[in-house]
Parts: structure tokens; sequence; C-alpha cells
């Protein structure tokens, strides 16, 4: 019924995932752009879902595919949008796609280019949140879509020195020829009738609460990372270690960056409360004899099954203690979390061997200037602005959003969001 | 009705403890700061003890999530027993030689100048020639014999490196940091107009504070906001860094540097106390685990220095232990407070380590 109607979904997490395919299943064209080289976003990074324990991938990476084989889909990989003009009743849009440096054409995955890279397992792996290694060409991580390999410009040797041994090696070994070192970024235009942003979010950095000894003590870490060390496809294969070290106890602080005015957010993250559950979970299920710690100001269970599995989690003998610890530091016993138990109104000073920041949600970095060159109101903190009764409007007529761009969000109502918007977006365009 | 706050400032507290969890006095004295904070909102503290034992670090109102400010609850509770007379007799005491004598300790006003005598050149008075530059120091290092060497040395430093600056001498007062927060507001205002009309008679255009917690009240607490306060380990790093000071010999020492409560963590000055210290030839710095914002108190601010508390190991002791189990041979500070109290701590541990100003340290090598 739309066949000649055409969206710019922005974002490929799975937000954008979801919307595109409703729109497409409802004969809309999709355009879906994606800045990184592969879709998927935060909840591919995940190993299991809240509270069901579902695994990510086996939910994500079968509409992942969809995306990329969906004939009404153009997925527009490692592309930004440049520029939006209001053209009729629609918008023109520009978009960069850069430079991958391998033939999407050609690359058949083959793998044999990552083996041979001189700088193989040498580079932080972003998919990893920096627990893993890579090489400076590589696949971002197995289950990726595009399923194609690419290279970094910023540590290849080739592409930054100009030269790498003899060949580079890369070249020698890719029997379909698809290394181009001479790729350059491409402006594509579209129209499109309507544009659905589902940009999603960062973690807060928990380098701006020093107190709690991120950055200075390894075993200090964010919960996205336990999610990477957790992850069957991570540096560690799903076993919760850092290199040899294996913790055996564990401290979870909850409301790190959330409901916190001195690092400017005074809001809730909303998942926080629920994915450090999970965290102790699958902590409890792995570690033997693991020693949890939960700390935390309110525990918000509010969902469907949620605080069925927080009453779970006590019963498997996780430490549930009210009081947001003041610091995190180390003496001979080795970390110590110093923490008032307010129950029994007693500092305590838990030695543990590893302690989980429960970092709260920021709307994605380097989004304010594209947002705001398209006249997108935004909140104090930089989550697009909607209206309670249309909370997948943006302020613009024609451009809509969902996800966690619109205010922090867990899978289940990110997912619910994505098809309101689609639907939205087709009611507009009709 | 409590000092900078009202009680309806308090109701946006959630009780989430962050405040005693960064509590340096929690867990080893009877102070639980967030139990505090809620007892003043339902208007039922009756305690007249606890709320002396806070030594204002400060750790509960820098990371409160909610702004609340619980260390100026107990600023407000001290100035109600300050307003009722009901004071321990030693802080009483201070607080009347401050009024009298200008210094907490009632030393004459007349030997605030005390310790220019052995400079070996002449301190000009800040109101003389065109001098711009006021050097003021602690009320601690003006009388105590111990503390003495440190305006000394500064001076000294000035001097070589050719920095023109003056004294107030015997016209200058307390800076009422700790006065302030021993809850005697009209006493800080009345040191705080006496200092600023000095300021200003003389027009001071920089003033090098010797103690961070003057260099707190002229920063962040006097009226006129003057901004123009630095710490003396800023003047000195700054002085390095535009070669200045010429080094002589070297200082092989392992070395470990406390933060000050009223220099880092309160003022955000983590770096150049370090800097000055790596600049200086052959010493190797170290670092506590807890350092920088995390900094262990020493326990002397707040009115802390004139009052004895009951508590458990203190926080000076813990720290020579850990120094020395680090195996620093110096413990370097530049608060008069902290030298005192880690004097008196690795004094009384009878520890085999060294405590020292940055400026003594310093000093080896000029």
């Amino acid at each position: 019924m739309n066949g000649s109607k055409r969206v710019l979904v922005i974002g490929g997490g799975i937000g954008g995932i979801q919307a595109s395919l409703d729109l497409a299943d409802g004969g809309v064209e999709v355009i879906l752009v994606e800045r990184e080289p592969s879709i998927g976003g935060r909840m591919i990074q995940t190993d299991r879902t809240f509270p069901t324990l579902d695994c990510s991938s086996c939910v994500l990476t079968p509409k992942m595919v969809e995306v990329s084989l969906h004939r009404r889909i153009n997925l527009l990989s490692l592309s930004e949008v440049v520029e939006v003009i209001k053209e009729g009743g629609g918008f023109r849009v520009k978009i960069r796609k850069n430079p991958r440096y391998v033939d999407e054409e050609k690359c058949t995955s083959c793998g044999r280019c990552a083996q041979v890279c001189v700088l193989a397992g040498r580079i932080p792996k972003e998919f990893d949140e920096g627990m893993g290694r890579r090489g400076a060409i590589f696949l971002p991580f197995p289950q990726a879509v595009p399923q194609k390999y690419l290279i970094d410009p910023e540590s290849c040797l080739k592409l930054k020195k100009g030269r790498c041994k003899k060949g580079p090696p890369c070249v020698d070994a890719c029997e379909v020829g698809a290394i181009n070192f001479d790729d350059k970024p491409r402006l594509l235009q579209y129209q499109v009738d309507a544009i659905l942003i589902a940009t999603g979010f960062d973690l807060f950095d928990p380098i701006g609460k020093p107190e709690l000894g991120y950055g200075r003590y390894p075993e200090v870490i964010t919960s996205l990372e336990l999610e990477r060390l957790m992850a069957p496809n991570g540096p560690t294969g799903g076993e919760i270690r850092l290199g040899d070290f294996h913790p055996r106890s564990f401290f979870f602080i909850q409301c790190v960056g959330s409901r916190d005015r001195t690092v400017g957010a005074p809001f809730c993250s909303r998942v926080c409360c629920m994915y450090t559950a999970k965290h102790a979970y699958i902590v409890k299920e792995r570690v033997e004899g693991a020693v949890v710690y939960v700390s935390y100001i309110d525990v918000r269970a509010h969902g469907k099954g949620y605080e069925e599995f927080y009453r779970r989690l006590q019963d498997l003998g996780v430490y549930y203690l009210r009081g947001v610890p003041g610091e995190v530091y180390k003496d001979a016993k080795g970390l110590i979390v110093r923490v008032e138990d307010q129950f029994s109104a007693q500092v305590r000073e838990v030695a543990t061997d590893m302690v989980v920041l429960a970092c709260g949600i920021r709307p994605r970095r380097g989004m304010e200037k594209f947002f705001s060159s398209l006249g997108i109101e935004t909140d104090d903190y930089g989550f697009i602005k909607t209206d309670p009764m249309t909370p997948f409007k943006t302020n613009i007529p024609g451009v809509f959003a969902c996800g966690v761009v619109t205010g922090p969000k867990d899978i289940p109502d990110s997912v619910a969001s994505a098809s309101c918007a689609a639907l939205a977006c087709v009611e507009y365009i009709s | 009705m409590l000092g900078l706050l009202k009680r309806e400032d308090l109701f946006a507290c959630i009780q989430c403890g962050k405040c005693t969890g960064s509590c340096p006095e929690a867990g080893k004295t009877s102070l639980n700061i967030r139990v505090m904070v809620r007892k003043v909102l339902f208007g039922d503290w009756e305690d007249k003890e606890v709320p002396w034992f806070c030594s204002s670090c400060g750790a509960c109102t820098i990371r409160c999530p909610r702004d609340i400010k619980p260390s100026e609850v107990v600023v407000g509770l001290r100035a109600q027993m300050v307003e009722e007379g009901e004071i321990p007799s030693s802080l009483y005491r201070a607080l009347e030689n401050t009024l009298v004598q200008k210094n907490p300790w009632g030393r004459s006003r007349n030997k605030r100048d005390a310790w220019t005598a052995e400079v070996g050149f002449e301190i000009p008075f800040i109101g003389e020639d065109t001098l711009e530059t006021l050097l003021f120091t602690c009320c601690v290092q003006a009388y105590d014999p111990r503390c003495m060497v440190i305006p000394r040395n500064i001076a000294k430093v000035l001097h070589a490196a050719q920095v023109p600056f003056g004294i107030l001498g015997r016209k200058e007062v307390c800076c009422g940091n700790e006065i302030r927060r021993v809850g005697e507001f009209g006493l800080f205002k009345q040191l705080m107009e006496e200092n600023e009309a000095n300021f200003e008679r003389y027009q001071v255009s920089r003033i090098i504070a010797l103690s961070p917690h003057c260099m707190n009240a002229f920063k962040n607490e006097y009226e006129g906001g003057d901004k123009k306060a630095v710490h003396y380990t800023q003047l000195l790093w700054e002085l390095i860094q535009e070669g200045r000071l010429i080094f002589k010999g070297s200082y092989d020492k392992r070395v470990v540097y406390h933060d000050p409560c009223f220099l880092g963590k309160q003022n955000g000055i983590f770096d150049e106390p370090r800097e000055v210290l790596k600049a200086i030839p052959g010493l190797q710095l170290m670092e506590f685990s807890r350092s920088r914002e995390n900094s262990l108190c020493c326990e002397g601010g707040g009115g802390r220095m004139f009052l004895d508390v009951e508590m458990g190991e203190r926080n000076g002791h813990k720290r020579v232990k850990e120094a020395l189990a680090l195996g620093a041979q110096v413990i370097a500070t530049a608060c008069p407070f902290c030298l005192l109290n880690l004097e008196d701590a690795a004094a009384v541990l009878d520890a085999d380590i060294e405590v020292r100003d940055i400026t003594e340290v310093l000093m080896e090598v000029l």
C-alpha cells in the first residue's frame, strides 16, 4: 500500500531493527543507517535478557539477518546522516558512508585477513568494551551484520604509514581481492517521507565518580564490561575472569551516574536494578560459591516478572544492602568497599575481588549537533522531548523517535516503542 | 535556622547513605551523618556531643547526589549550640581567643610576625611601595614553633625567585575558616571584614595562602569571593615551570603525598603539589590507595584541632601505617593541620618515617 513511500531509520539497535522490520513488512521502503560497522546496538553486546534470562544473541541475530535480507530494507552500515533538508512533504537527506576498505560485495567473511594482520590481537576491541583485542582488519563480532570485515584506519599501518611489511599480508591472504586501501567516503542522497530516530545510548563514564576507583583498579569494571565477560562471544567465552584472575566475590554498586546531581543526572536510568539482578544471578550460576553483594538506594523492580526475579536473587543468597558506598580503595585484604549498611546502621568495609558499577544511561554521544540542526527539542540531559500521549513523536512533523533516545527504557519497552513509532510513521506518510 | 540551611532544604534527602559511607568519622565515632540529617528534618536531634565529631572534610557534601549539604547541617547544629552557649570549654576558649587576639590559641597579636625574625632579610609590609602579592600565614604557622618554618621557607623561595611580596604582619587576623565551621558565624563575619578591609586598603591583587583552610575561606566563603587566592603549591609549580627555582643536589627518598581535604577534595588542587614533588631531583613519589578525591582526612579540620574526641583508631595512625607498608620514607603534605596530626601519629607509633611540609622537602634541594 505504501510501495512508493520511504522512511529513513537512524540507528540499528533493537529499536531501529524492530521499527525497520515493521515498516518494511508493512510495505514501506526503509533506509537503515548505522554508524557502527554492524547493526545490533547495545543489546547484541549483552549476554542475556532480564528477567527471563533469554540469550540475547539468540533473540536478536535472526532479526539482524532478516534486516539484511529484507528486500525493502537498504542497510547502510558505517554511515552517518550529515544533512537533512525539508523538501515538499518529506526530506532530502545526505548520508556519508565511511570507507570500510573491504569491498562488501566481494568479502566472503573467511577471516584469513584478520589471522595474518600484523596487529592481530593488539588493539582494544570496541565491541568488547576494550576487554578483548582485535587486529587492524577485523569482524566486529562473530554475528555481525553485514557479515563483512573492515579496516580500522586509525591503527592500520598501510593506511597510517603507507606501508605494512611486503604486501600487506591481508592483501596476500584475501583470495577474492576484497581489500581496497583507496576506499573513500561516499556521499549518498535520498528523498524520504519520514525519519525515525533510534540512536540509543551510551553508558555513564564512571571516571566521573573518582571515589569509586574506576580506571585506577582493574578489578573495578562497568556493567557493560561485565556483560562482555559473561557473553559467549566475548573475550573469555563467557568465563568471568580478568586474564588469569578469577574473582570469587563481587560487589555491585547501583545508581552510578543515575539519580545523582553531582554528575548532572538526577534521573533514574530504569534498567540498572534489573540488569544488576541479572548479573548477580549469572555470577551465582557460573562462579561456584560466589559471594555477591548488591548495594542500592531503592530496588525498582517495576516490570512484569521483575519483583519475582528480585526475590529469586535473594533466595540464591545475594546480600542486598541498602546504602550507597562512599568509596572504593585497596588495602592488604584487597579491594575494599566502604558502605553504610543502613538496616543494621553499620559502616561496613567489605573486602571483595571485583566491583561492578551499574552505570546509568546517557543519550548516544555526538548526536546533539544533529538534533539541533534538525530543530529537534531535547531535554536537559539530551534525550529527545516527547509528549506523554505521543511518546514516539518529536516536535518536528515527520520526525519520529523510539527506544532510549527519548529516555531510558528496557528491551521490551524499546521494542514496544519501536513498533508504535513505525505505526506512527506509516500513519504520517499515508 | 540551621546556619545557611533551612530545615526545608532537607526534605529532598533520600537517605541513600552516600554521606555516611564517605564520612571518615563514621563507624569509629558515634557520628552517623545520614541519621543526623533525618533527625534534624523531623526536629528531634538532641545530642550535644556528636556534632563536634565532624572534621569538616567535606566528602558528604561533595558527593551528596541530592545536593543536601550534610556538613552544613553539622555547622547549623553547632551554630545553635554556640548561640546557646552550650559548647565544650576548649572550644569556647578558642573562640574567645580568636575574638581577642585574632587567633584560636590566644597568643599575642603583636607576635603574629615573630616568624619573620629568622629569615635573614627584611620582609616588607604589604602597604609599602606597590606590592600587590600578599603572603598570608595561617594562625598555626604564625605561632606554632613546628609550623613557623613554612612561612619562612616560602618567604625564602619568593625572595630567591625575586617575586615581590608583602605581609600584613600584626594586622593579619585569623581567616575564620574553622571559626565558621564551629558555628560562630558572627565572629567569622568580623574576621572576614577585617581581612577584606585590609585586602582592599592595600590593593592586594593576589593572595598566597599558606594553608588550604585559609585559601578555602578566601575563595569560597568570603563575601568578596576572593578568587585571587592561590595555595602556595600552585605558586611553587608556577615558579618551577618558569624555571625560576634552581635545584641543587638531590633528595633521594621515597615520598608519599597526603592530600589535605581543603586543598584536594574541596578545591580540586591535586596535581600542583604532586608536580612540585616530582620536579625535585631524586625524589620518588608514591601514592596512598586513598589519595586525591579519596584522601583519608587527618581529622584536624572543623575545630577538631581544639577538641579531643574519643574514637577508634585515629586516621593519622592509619595513614602512617599505610605509608610504612608502602615503603615510604617521608609523608609530605601541604597543610599545617595535616602536618601536625600525621607527625603526632608517627611519634605515637614510634614509626621510622618523617612527616614534612612540601616546602621543607623543597628547601633540601634549593
